[in-house]
């Protein structure tokens, strides 16, 4: 019976710690391969990972001082995630997302679309956030809250913990 | 009514999400024809509606590599 309980409540929390867009692709294939597979997910952003939740999705000027300021505008948003390795100044990411097409795989927005309707749960980490200068109104409304490690690992008794 | 899905062109994890949200968008009783491809899919998408809860009725071969499973939800 206990054995039951456990198996109906299999959990999985993903760190996104890289805003790199294969690393946040991998990322979302796992975690809605999981909840589609009848598992609990949380993904936590924290650091780079949060340039994928922000509103604009391009290079903007958010930020509360000049060097965060500085530091947004440069990563950019979701459509300026780069790629972890043959980045070729930001060109990858459009060859990838073509390749990725070609071949029937999902693309970043429709894992994004996907993950929302699975309901799995997004944290945004608000010491990053404190850092970078991103204000809770800067990040996507999919984001359920804006919490501390501590939350995050009391959410994640008994998960399997991914650092991506 | 039988409702009808194919995934044989989805690739992992979209074969999985699609099974998913069409079955959470039925009615407890209704049945889903599930056409997928050998392999990974049909591994595993039969497994996890079971896990689920779902009534995994039959899995029959259709030939080139496709399968077709009957869920009851």
């Amino acid at each position: 019976m206990i054995q039951e309980i456990k198996s109906e409540h299999k959990k999985i929390s993903i760190v996104c710690f890289s805003g790199d867009f294969d690393k946040i692709v991998a990322a979302y294939t796992i975690a809605t391969g999981a909840a589609a597979t009848n598992r609990e997910v949380t993904l936590f952003f924290t650091f780079w990972g949060l340039n994928a939740l922000k509103k604009r999705q391009g290079h903007s000027w958010l930020g509360k001082d000049f060097l965060s300021r500085m530091f947004n505008f440069i990563m950019g948003g979701r459509k300026n995630l780069p790629l972890s390795r043959l980045n070729f100044a930001g060109m990858s990411p459009g060859l990838m997302s073509g390749m990725m097409k070609k071949n029937n795989v999902a693309s970043l927005e429709e894992l994004f679309e996907a993950a929302d309707a699975l309901g799995v749960r997004i944290y945004a980490c608000e010491m990053a956030m404190h850092i970078l200068g991103l204000k809770r109104e800067d990040l996507e409304d999919s984001v359920a809250d804006v919490v501390g490690v501590a939350t995050f690992l009391n959410e994640s008794e008994d998960a399997h913990i991914i650092f991506i | 009514m039988i409702q009808l899905l194919d995934i044989t062109r989805e690739t992992c994890p979209m074969t999985f999400v699609k099974v998913k949200l069409k079955l959470a968008r039925m009615e407890k009783g209704q049945q889903l024809e599930v056409i997928l491809n050998a392999g990974e899919p049909l591994q595993n998408v039969p497994r996890s509606c079971e896990e689920q809860g779902y009534q995994v009725l039959s899995i029959d071969d259709c030939g080139d590599g496709k399968h077709r499973i009957m869920i009851q939800k």
